[in-house]
């Protein structure tokens, strides 16, 4: 059991996110006993995803095309680009339906903790996508996290010579919440965001 | 035969410094504690949704460290008090000043060695955060920061004699101040004292503009830089360079 495929394969397993030895073992043993129906097809699926996602040159998304399927559809809004740190966040805004415009994602956030800085992001080329003057509004859609707004006030300064409107996403409480169960941090937020009921 | 491990352990108020990811869901957590001065601990699931609000920088926690010896990294179960940097979110400068002073006090201070004074002091100056008067409070913040560390600057009275009134320099090599006329002839080597930190009963002193509150920051930063960290190998904090920078440029605009 040192050696061999069935080895490797434990290994490989252990090695992702959130799985160890143990866990990695009734996996491999459940896609043996599932050759046909899970194993292969898994394999497959790999294979086809290592060999055919790419990065989008202009947004940072994951697609099979580059440039992906969002930045040629000529159906969505031009005028207005939403700034996401991951292809998560993309994902994520993709789902509510609600933004119809191409996006941007950065790579990350700006942490001096982790090192992470301005040239580790995919900033300098949202700085030059700004610059050809297709966009009338940038979103800063980032977490609200003292990470996530550094970055949005670095942007912000960044962009804020290309005559630009540079908004973000609204902070405060979410839907279903209920405030008792708020901590003081979202409800004053919250509160100085405050718009209109009428 | 049974054995009974004596765990040490403590409860005490702290300020988040830093977090540092270990493993795939954990993190080291640096606290500013009021009786216990800087301490780390591991928080378990401090990369998880649930614990990421608790764990943002500058938050007040109330914090209940364990471990099974003293010198143990040990483990720490938070639960979030107060959290300042929501009130100032939206603004640049007062959400840099808040990471500038976190990350000073994560790199500069000894770790378990108590500070209670410094921890009311960081405590105070988040609340001066939300004051129109805040730049001036970071700058007096930094200089009793340097004190604490054991570099006290002397800004009360002229080191060479001249008027105590009329102060307007500060020497780089001993911290104490300098009145103008007895400044002049080194006053090219000599660092600029803002007028907001001169003498009451001087004739230039102000209430600080934004101008005045770059030359105290200028002037922090030295004995920072020369002081505070100069046996540091990574310098001072990027947090705290970020900060100026964007302050300068503020007051440039």
């Amino acid at each position: 059991m040192n050696e061999g495929p069935l080895h490797n394969l434990i290994k490989m397993l252990s090695s992702l996110p959130g799985l160890g030895n143990r866990s990695a073992r009734r996996i491999a043993l459940h896609l043996l006993a599932k050759r046909e129906s899970v194993m292969l097809p898994l394999a497959r699926a790999l294979q086809d995803t290592a060999e055919n996602i790419k990065d989008c040159s202009i947004c940072g998304n994951l697609d099979m095309h580059d440039p992906c399927s969002i930045c040629t559809d000529d159906r969505r809004e031009q005028h207005t680009l939403c700034v996401v740190a991951q292809v998560s966040d993309l994902w994520a805004i993709e789902r509510t339906n609600a933004f119809k415009g191409p996006y941007h994602v950065l790579g990350g956030l700006l942490s001096a903790l982790d090192g992470i800085g301005p040239s580790d992001l995919r900033i300098r080329q949202l700085v030059e996508r700004s610059e050809n003057g297709a966009f009338q509004e940038i979103i800063l859609a980032l977490s609200a996290t003292v990470d996530g707004q550094s970055t949005a006030h670095y942007i912000a300064d960044q962009l804020d010579t290309a005559a630009i409107k540079v908004t973000r996403l609204a902070h405060g409480v979410p839907v279903g919440g209920e405030l008792d169960y708020l901590d003081d941090g979202t409800i004053t937020t919250a509160l100085k965001s405050r718009s209109n009921a009428v | 035969m049974l054995y009974l491990i004596q765990m040490e352990q403590w409860q005490d108020q702290g300020i988040v410094l830093a977090v540092r990811r270990h493993g795939e869901s954990g993190g080291v957590v640096s606290l500013l504690t009021q009786e216990h001065g800087r301490h780390a601990g591991y928080v378990r699931g401090a990369q998880g949704s649930r614990m990421r609000g608790t764990l943002e920088v500058g938050n007040l926690v109330d914090a209940h460290w364990s471990a099974r010896g003293g010198d143990d990294l040990g483990s720490l179960k938070l639960e979030l008090s107060h959290s300042p940097a929501a009130h100032f979110m939206q603004d640049a400068l007062k959400l840099a000043a808040l990471q500038s002073a976190c990350a000073l006090c994560d790199a500069a201070l000894p770790e378990r060695e108590g500070h209670p004074g410094l921890f009311h002091g960081v405590q105070a100056l988040f609340e001066a955060l939300q004051t129109e008067i805040w730049a001036q409070v970071y700058v007096m913040w930094e200089i009793a920061f340097l004190k604490e560390l054991g570099f006290s600057l002397d800004l009360s009275k002229c080191a060479g004699g001249g008027d105590d009134n009329a102060l307007a320099y500060v020497s780089p090599k001993t911290g104490r101040a300098v009145s103008a006329e007895a400044g002049e002839p080194y006053k090219e080597k000599l660092l600029a004292l803002p007028a907001f930190l001169r003498p009451a009963g001087g004739e230039e002193r102000g209430e600080g503009d934004d101008e005045d509150v770059l030359i105290g920051l200028q002037l922090t930063a030295y004995f920072l830089e020369h002081w505070a960290f100069a046996h540091h190998t990574t310098g001072v904090p990027e947090a705290r360079a970020v900060f100026q920078a964007r302050f300068g440029k503020s007051v440039s605009l």
